[in-house]
């Protein structure tokens, strides 16, 4: 799973020492086949409209996940699934089961905010808020209590530079955040998210919206985020899920509702697919 | 047939010019005419006097006194009210789920209610029932309800006008809908809050038929809350229809109501531009 040679080069070239993400001090090696997250029998409606049915699916300690498939199978869906942003949206309801680290998180009991805290989501459309750059970071440190001034400048520049972010803004802190370009922005909004040490970080297309520069940059930090972070990343690139991913899991439209079909190490899905619809899909992708 | 087209759009264009041209002559014109009647009687102590003789000579001091006081008290009871009454609609409550539907209904219907109708309840229950008598406490309460309307509507289409994305990414950081109220989505709709305060003082000091029972007539200078005061635009309706040879004094008072109202549009317009420009940077 290395990345494309060229494309790093390149990326160096635009940042010099753009990523400092040292060795791995805590956490097990990459790719631990220990599930973290394991969801069970997971459907989920909007109102009538089920989106989601019958999805069983481990995600590994460590590990990449790509989910690929189709436009509105359910991709979005799941995710949010994953850190009860659902509960957010009116008339969302899921039936089964998702336990992180082995805890029920639709339980009554869990503590909505603290998974959040665990979970990081980076969403397909970059969503600065309109506040400066160093706000954006510093507000939730705020709010979950990391308030002296010192640790919050260190975690800003931290996460700056693991996000590549640092040599382009550090002379432009409190200009605001929406003054960044596009593939900014959305290097940004992973920084914030990582800002909170999360233990899983959910990405929605996160290059979607980035050109192929800023995408290749994006898609490098997210490989060198492998065994720190737990990633589960959505994608419509095959090529990029191909490059990162440990393991993929094709989602598909069957009845009007969204299902699993397949699920395995990245390299079996792309190579011998074992459902005729992930071949059809990876090869009709392929041209 | 492309020719046509090209017709029928710079005719609807001159249509809309000509429709514009005409709402702007109408309001010139209602300016010129109370320059004209009412500048020569404006001056300094026009502004500061007390009015002496039922407003035929002196001035217009203590009205508005009256009028700020009685603005105030409105506006303190009304917009904590109607502003958390907004949080609650366009935060907590589903759009479509009943209590919201009921609420918003019934939000319409007050807006729809001719104001002399607001006078009389307030005369009943403010001045009547708690015992208020003709005052400014009356009066500001009396207002605080008709304006209820506008500062929820306008303050609720603001957050609902605040992109969801904030809500999602603020949720999915772990903050707490409090934090992304208070951080985000309220400095979002700021500008949306201002231009609906604005508006509402605007009505507010323009408004006569609800003051008339509650509020009352008196026009010295009030000493407290529970004196009675008479607002500008009351002071203005009166001279012309009860004074012979209140013109004059009519014109001028309603020269300073109109430059009032002027200088609030221009506040709130100018407010929600550099809100809008500085992109909220709190
Ligand atoms: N808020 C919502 N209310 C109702 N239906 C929704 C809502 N969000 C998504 N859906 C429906 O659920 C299904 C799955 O949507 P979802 O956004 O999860 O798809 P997706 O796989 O992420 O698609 P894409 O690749 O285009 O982003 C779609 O049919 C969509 O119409
Ligand atoms: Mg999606």
């Amino acid at each position: 799973m290395t990345s494309n040679p060229a494309q790093s080069t390149q990326i160096n070239r635009c940042c010099d020492n753009a990523f400092t993400l040292g060795p791995l001090q805590t956490g097990p090696a990459c790719c631990d086949p220990e599930p973290v997250i394991q969801v069970k029998n997971l459907s989920l409606q909007y109102g009538t409209k089920t989106a989601l049915e019958n999805v069983t699916l481990d995600i590994y300690r460590g590990c990449i996940t790509a989910l690929i498939g189709p436009s509105g199978c359910g991709k979005t869906s799941f995710l949010s699934a994953l850190n009860r942003l659902i509960d957010l949206i009116p008339g969302c309801k899921v039936q089964g089961r998702i336990l992180i680290d082995g805890n029920d998180i639709y339980d009554a009991a869990c503590d909505v905010q603290a998974l959040r805290r665990q979970i990081g989501m980076v969403f397909q459309k970059p969503v600065p808020f309109p506040l400066s750059i160093r706000r954006n970071i510093a507000l939730p440190l705020h709010e979950h209590g990391i308030k002296q001034r010192a640790e919050v400048e260190a975690i800003i520049e931290q996460v700056l530079r693991d996000v590549g972010l640092w040599h382009e803004v550090c002379d432009r802190l409190d200009t605001a955040a929406h003054s960044l370009s596009g593939g900014q922005q959305q290097r940004l909004c992973i920084a914030r998210a990582l800002a909170l040490s999360p233990q899983i970080l959910l990405m929605d297309e996160p290059c979607s919206a980035l050109d192929p520069i800023a995408s290749g940059v994006v898609e490098d930090l997210i490989s060198r985020l492998r065994g720190r972070y737990t990633i589960v990343i959505v994608t419509h690139n095959l090529a990029q899920a191909r490059r990162i991913a440990n393991y993929a899991a094709v989602f598909w439209v069957k009845e009007r509702a969204g299902e699993l079909v397949e699920f395995g190490q990245c390299q079996h899905i792309f190579e011998t697919p074992a459902h005729e619809l992930t071949a059809s899909y990876i090869n009709g992708i392929r041209g | 047939m492309n020719k046509w087209l090209l017709y029928r759009d710079s005719l609807v264009q001159w249509l809309i010019y000509l429709a514009v041209l005409a709402v702007s002559t109408v309001f010139v014109w209602i300016l010129i005419d109370l320059v004209r009647g009412g500048v020569s009687h404006l001056s300094w102590d026009f502004l500061t006097e007390s009015p002496r003789d039922a407003g035929r000579s002196g001035g217009i001091g203590s009205i508005l006194i009256s009028t700020l006081w009685i603005l105030m008290v409105a506006l303190i009871a009304a917009l904590p009210l109607a502003w958390t009454t907004a949080v609650l609609l366009a935060e907590f409550v589903p759009a479509a789920s009943r209590f919201g539907i009921a609420i918003r209904f019934s939000l319409q219907v007050l807006a729809g209610v001719p104001s002399i109708v607001f006078g009389l309840f307030g005369n009943a229950f403010f001045s009547i029932y708690l015992g208020m008598g003709f005052s400014i406490l009356s009066g500001g309460l009396t207002l605080a309800c008709m304006l209820l309307p506008i500062l929820v509507s306008t303050a609720e289409a603001g957050l609902r006008a605040v992109p969801q994305s904030y809500r999602l990414s603020t949720a999915a950081l772990g903050m707490s809908q409090t934090a992304a109220l208070v951080h985000l989505l309220l400095p979002a709709a700021a500008p949306a809050l201002a231009a609906g305060l604005l508006l509402g003082i605007g009505r507010a000091i323009a408004e006569t038929a609800a003051l008339i029972f509650t509020s009352g007539y008196v026009d010295r200078t009030p000493g407290s809350l529970l004196d009675s005061g008479r607002s500008l635009a009351l002071h203005i309706y009166d001279l012309s229809m009860n004074v012979p040879g209140g013109d004059q004094p009519a014109y001028a008072s309603a020269l300073v109501l109109v430059a009032l109202l002027l200088c609030i549009n221009i506040l709130a317009m100018k407010l929600s531009y550099d809100l809008q420009r500085r992109r909220i940077i709190l």
